[in-house]
């Protein structure tokens, strides 16, 4: 088992100083995307869960895959899970950006697994899991994430996984077990999930968001008709980051990103 | 002021200045294209810099012609149109063109503008706008401020060059004001030499 994440100092960090460095810095998975890291003083604590939040069609998957991509890249072994995509179809997608890299597949730096082919598998085929095969699922996900030394790691969707556990505290549970799991393996994870229409949430049940080390949420805006996709940094543990709005954009080099014109207005979240 | 020699003002200016070029409306057509001429040809073509032209007045299908006509490679531009799209003149995009669906996608044009100079690294960049007067007719004038204070500076710490075109008549309007407060100097065409 690797051990938990160390601290550095702060100068290894981009981006990090000025008068507000703190003592110590947490080791950072950088994900790549420039602008990200930029707002994150580096990137994300190794071994932080995060939960990538968003409603459809926001850039949610995309992010994701990018950050896989970019780590794999680095040498980090990637692992994708995927609950409602086949990986196929996904590679398939993924294949339109310029900073897919097929032979990272080949070489086994980046691994898709398909969730439901492991539900057939297992023996995980009743709609509703119960407390035992909730722990099955945490387990294989382990040993997945041990076996491959996965350092980074993609579930998509949390929603979908939440959609056969249902109860609350059940989710609690489930996500408190993975979070320890995954940040015993110093595996930073990604978590994507859809959001509930009640303002202020960033989960859909609510519990998800109280868990996670970090939101980021991706929501659309519209401007005088046009619409914009916007991400801000909600909350990240073991790092200061910026609060602030910014417009991205998926573009075939991978995903910019520009602060958000207000022009003298306030304007709310999603 | 004694008449000079636009492209060699725009030539003589330090890496990642700002610069506004200022022509009269009574005299467009000729300004226009002793702009497009001294940007395009003798800073862009001569000194063999990269030029990304974001087009709002004009689509860049038109200022494609006129950039051909003055001989500018096609390996040598990209444009970010910011205009074809709400005009319905989509149907022909150019290979060397972005497009964003409105000029009031102001980040959007940010975002492209970065892009482009990502995709195509150059030592020596030019980033055209053309114009501020046509943005500001789509967007108001505290956004408008807002994108090019954002945009300017990110576009000066990279070292890049940047040239707003801006038609104004006589006596400062809102937009020049605004325009005043973000540029290192104005360029008024109607003084130089033809």
């Amino acid at each position: 088992m690797d051990s938990p994440p160390a601290a550095s100092p702060a100068s290894d960090v981009p981006g990090a100083g000025g008068l507000m460095t703190p003592a110590t810095h947490l080791e950072r998975c950088a994900t790549g995307i420039e602008g990200l890291d930029s707002i994150l003083q580096g990137g994300i604590p190794r071994g932080n869960m995060v939960l990538v939040a968003g409603s459809v069609g926001t850039g949610k998957t995309t992010l994701s895959l990018e950050f896989l991509v970019r780590g794999a890249e680095r040498g980090e072994r990637s692992l994708f899970i995927s609950v409602t995509e086949s990986s196929t179809k996904l590679v398939q997608n993924l294949s339109t950006f310029e900073f897919f890299r097929q032979d990272l597949v080949n070489q086994g730096q980046l691994v898709f697994v398909d969730l439901p082919n492991l539900y057939l598998k297992l023996g995980l085929e009743r709609e509703e899991l119960s407390p035992e095969e909730i722990d099955i699922l945490i387990r294989t996900i382990r040993d997945l994430v041990r076996s491959t030394g996965a350092k980074r790691l993609v579930l998509d969707s949390l929603t979908s996984v939440c959609y056969r556990i249902r109860r609350d505290e059940q989710i609690r549970d489930f996500m408190l077990r993975l979070g320890q799991e995954l940040k015993e393996a110093g595996c930073t994870s990604l978590l994507v999930s859809e959001i509930g229409p009640q303002p202020g949430r960033y989960s859909l049940h609510g519990v998800e968001e109280a868990i996670v080390d970090g939101v980021v949420l991706l929501w659309n805006t519209r401007r005088m008709g046009d619409i914009l996709r916007v991400l801000q940094i909600v909350k990240m543990r073991g790092t200061a980051h910026s609060r602030a709005q910014y417009v991205i954009e998926l573009t075939p080099i991978g995903m910019l990103m520009a602060p958000h014109l207000k022009g003298g207005r306030s304007e709310g979240g999603p | 002021m004694a008449p000079f020699d636009i492209g060699e003002r725009l030539r003589g200016l330090p890496g990642g200045s700002a610069v506004a070029l200022k022509l009269d409306p009574q005299e467009y057509a000729d300004h226009y294209f002793a702009v497009l001429n001294a940007t395009l040809r003798d800073v862009g073509s001569e000194t063999d810099a990269h030029t990304i032209y974001v087009a709002v007045t004009n689509p860049a299908a038109f200022v494609w012609t006129l950039a051909q006509a003055l001989d500018v490679p096609p390996d040598r531009i990209a444009f970010v149109d910011a205009i074809s799209h709400i005009m319905m003149n989509y149907a022909n995009p150019l290979a060397n063109a972005t497009y964003v669906d409105s000029p009031r996608a102001l980040e959007e044009i940010m975002l492209r503008v970065e892009y482009l100079l990502r995709r195509f690294p150059h030592p020596r960049s030019i980033v055209v706008i053309d114009s501020v007067n046509s943005l500001a007719i789509h967007n108001p004038p505290e956004l408008l401020s807002e994108f090019f204070h954002i945009l300017l500076n990110n576009l000066k710490s990279r070292n890049v060059l940047t040239v707003v075109l801006e038609t104004s008549e006589e006596g400062a309007t809102g937009v020049e004001q605004m325009l005043n407060l973000v540029v290192d100097e104005t360029i008024d065409v109607a003084q130089a030499g033809r």
